[in-house]
């Protein structure tokens, strides 16, 4: 089952990191989109790989709605997110027609695309290559970790919140890790706490302690906690660039710890 | 349908067992037979189960994380506080099958009889079905390809003893793929009564929930209307009023204005729902006075309402014959 690998298109790319859940909603292309700032402010180069087929969420968080793809000798040029290229992406969101269109597909021809998506893009050369997935354990997960499995991914970030529904979802995720041989870099729990603006007073919306629970249970590092920030929601929704623009806001520290940690990983020697 | 290539042109196209890809494939010679394009006689027979189901009600959104499972889980406690009103809640999410826990059912097994497998009972007239049922540890994945995850749902719609139902609710994973095309082609005989789609007020949901809506007009699926989840947070020290996940684009209120479909309801943040669902209790009966509770009891009023308004096939044919 598994494709014949080219390095071709991901032979510039240094590390490739997949963010994974089995829970949706819990801020995997949130924190994609943050990642990719905070590593570009770091002076790296990243690309986003958006594999979420049915909702593709990035382009819109980036800014890059409405961007065409185009095609080179190599396959399709990603979108950039500047002038100097230091942001790549690829998502079906650049694809569509119309972007209330919806990618009705079943399995096999998801696989296909996804397969495309990671042989024939003519990605350049890269320090990170970020990958976001859409929630579960099932065809494009099983698609991208094959495609992905001769170019050794650095590993992947799984994203929880704190409730214990969420991580139910998760422990899955981290089995679908273990059996496919992918390795954790660790997890992320989102949506931990929200600061009244009035008042200052932290409420745990969803619960608490979930995240950090679920990296004990599992043995896998745990690398931070992001409280709820309507500022960084509203980021999302304009596409802005909050880890430049809001170093001030109740997100930011634990966003940009969170890259150190990834900066960190993709330094240290190890099996990825 | 286990081992599937992944360019298989699919069981009912042209190229069914012809194509390059279908060699080698278990399934080859059924495809080049036609066998695949015939319907499935799965549709007959559910069609056949369904007709002890009043009212089929698909929970949808094109987003996660949004409160699918949170406000089917409520539908379902809502309508089933009426003893004489029996309700069947059906978790299609194998993937990430959230029910069971929300249900406070988690650790249940599923039972065979001669009549089928029979579904957990969280009250005498409220029974659900899920595939996490099925697995042994929370650890357990679902690691399937589609055509898998279909063969599930077929068996869900088919071989579960739903007996007598008032209301039968199904809890759908995000998107619009397997598991939706599945649970439409398969109850497409059964006659589906109608959607409610869940979404939060950002335009990152709505902007997926769009494309859920437009799978829903392809289909043909009838639209009973939105509910916008996490509307709005109410500190519990001040009182005062935040939106934590802000409506830039006017919120599920202003697509719902101009897309014609109806909004449901505003369901407010509620730190107790989060804690509710985690305990497996429904938050209708931990938090009777919380305004997210009223929100729900008028939102399942008007899926009731729906209902009524338009009796399903089932019910037209009792009533004429």
């Amino acid at each position: 089952m598994e494709p014949a690998a080219s390095p071709g298109n991901l032979s510039g790319v240094r590390h490739i990191l997949l963010v994974l859940s089995g829970k949706g909603g819990v801020g995997k292309s949130t924190l994609c989109a943050q990642l990719a700032l905070a590593l570009r402010h770091e002076g790296k180069k990243v690309g986003v790989l958006d594999v979420d087929l049915c909702g593709p969420s990035v382009p819109r968080m980036l800014g890059a709605q409405g961007s065409a793809v185009h095609q080179c000798d190599s396959g399709w040029v990603p979108v950039y997110m500047d002038q100097e290229q230091s942001v790549a992406l690829m998502s079906v969101g650049f694809l569509l027609e119309k972007p209330d269109e919806a990618l009705v597909w079943r399995g096999p021809k998801k696989n296909a695309l996804i397969q495309q998506f990671v042989s024939d893009v003519a990605w350049g050369e890269l320090d990170f290559l970020v990958v976001d997935t859409p929630p579960g354990t099932s065809d494009e997960h099983l698609s991208v970790v094959e495609a992905l499995r001769s170019h050794q991914p650095l590993g992947a970030l799984l994203v929880t919140t704190p409730q214990a529904v969420a991580v139910g979802d998760v422990r899955r995720e981290l089995t679908f890790c273990r059996k496919t041989g992918l390795r954790v870099v660790g997890v992320v729990e989102n949506m931990s706490g929200f600061a009244c603006p009035h008042c200052s007073e932290c409420t745990n919306v969803f619960s608490t302690g979930g995240g950090e629970e679920l990296a004990r249970h599992a043995g896998v590092p745990f690398l931070g906690s992001v409280p709820l920030d309507p500022q960084l929601a509203r980021s999302l929704e304009e596409g802005g660039d909050f880890m430049r623009d809001f170093p001030g806001s109740p997100a930011y520290p634990a966003l940009a710890a969170i890259a150190r940690k990834i900066l960190d990983a993709a330094q240290a020697p190890g099996p990825g | 349908m286990e081992e599937v290539p992944q360019e298989c042109p699919g069981t009912g196209s042209a190229q069914a067992g012809r194509g390059a890809s279908c060699q080698g494939c278990p399934n080859q010679r059924l495809c080049a037979s036609g066998a695949g394009a015939a319907p499935d006689p799965a549709i007959e027979e559910i069609k056949e189960k369904m007709k002890t189901v009043k009212h089929k009600i698909l929970v949808l959104s094109g987003k996660g994380g949004v409160g699918k499972s949170t406000l089917s889980a409520h539908l379902a406690h809502g309508l089933a506080e009426d003893e004489n009103t029996q309700v069947a809640l059906l978790d299609i999410d194998i993937c990430g099958p959230s029910v069971p826990k929300i249900m406070g059912l988690e650790g249940e097994q599923v039972h065979q009889s001669g009549s089928g497998w029979s579904p957990v009972y969280v009250e005498d007239n409220l029974g659900v079905m899920s595939v996490g049922f099925l697995l042994s540890s929370p650890d357990d994945a679902v690691i399937w390809r589609g055509p898998r995850k279909n063969g599930m749902i077929k068996q869900f719609l088919r071989d579960v003893d739903w007996g007598e139902v008032d209301y039968l609710i199904v809890d759908t994973p995000p998107g619009t793929s397997d598991e939706h095309l599945s649970v439409v082609q398969y109850l497409s005989a059964a006659n589906i009564d109608g959607v409610v789609i869940v979404t939060t007020p950002q335009e990152v949901s709505l902007q997926d929930v769009r494309k859920e809506i437009n799978f829903c007009h392809k289909v043909k699926l009838p639209l009973i209307g939105v509910v916008e989840n996490m509307s709005s947070f109410v500190c519990p020290r001040c009182k005062k009023e935040s939106q934590i996940f802000p409506p830039t684009t006017g919120g599920a209120e202003a697509m719902c204005q101009d897309l014609q479909i109806p909004l449901l309801g505003r369901v407010p943040l509620d730190p107790q729902i989060g804690k509710s669902c985690d305990k497996g209790q429904s938050f209708l009966t931990d938090a009777p006075d919380s305004p997210a509770t009223l929100a729900y009891r008028s939102i399942i009023q008007r899926v009731r309402a729906f209902c009524h308004r338009h009796p399903s096939h089932e019910e037209e044919q009792r009533s004429t014959s």
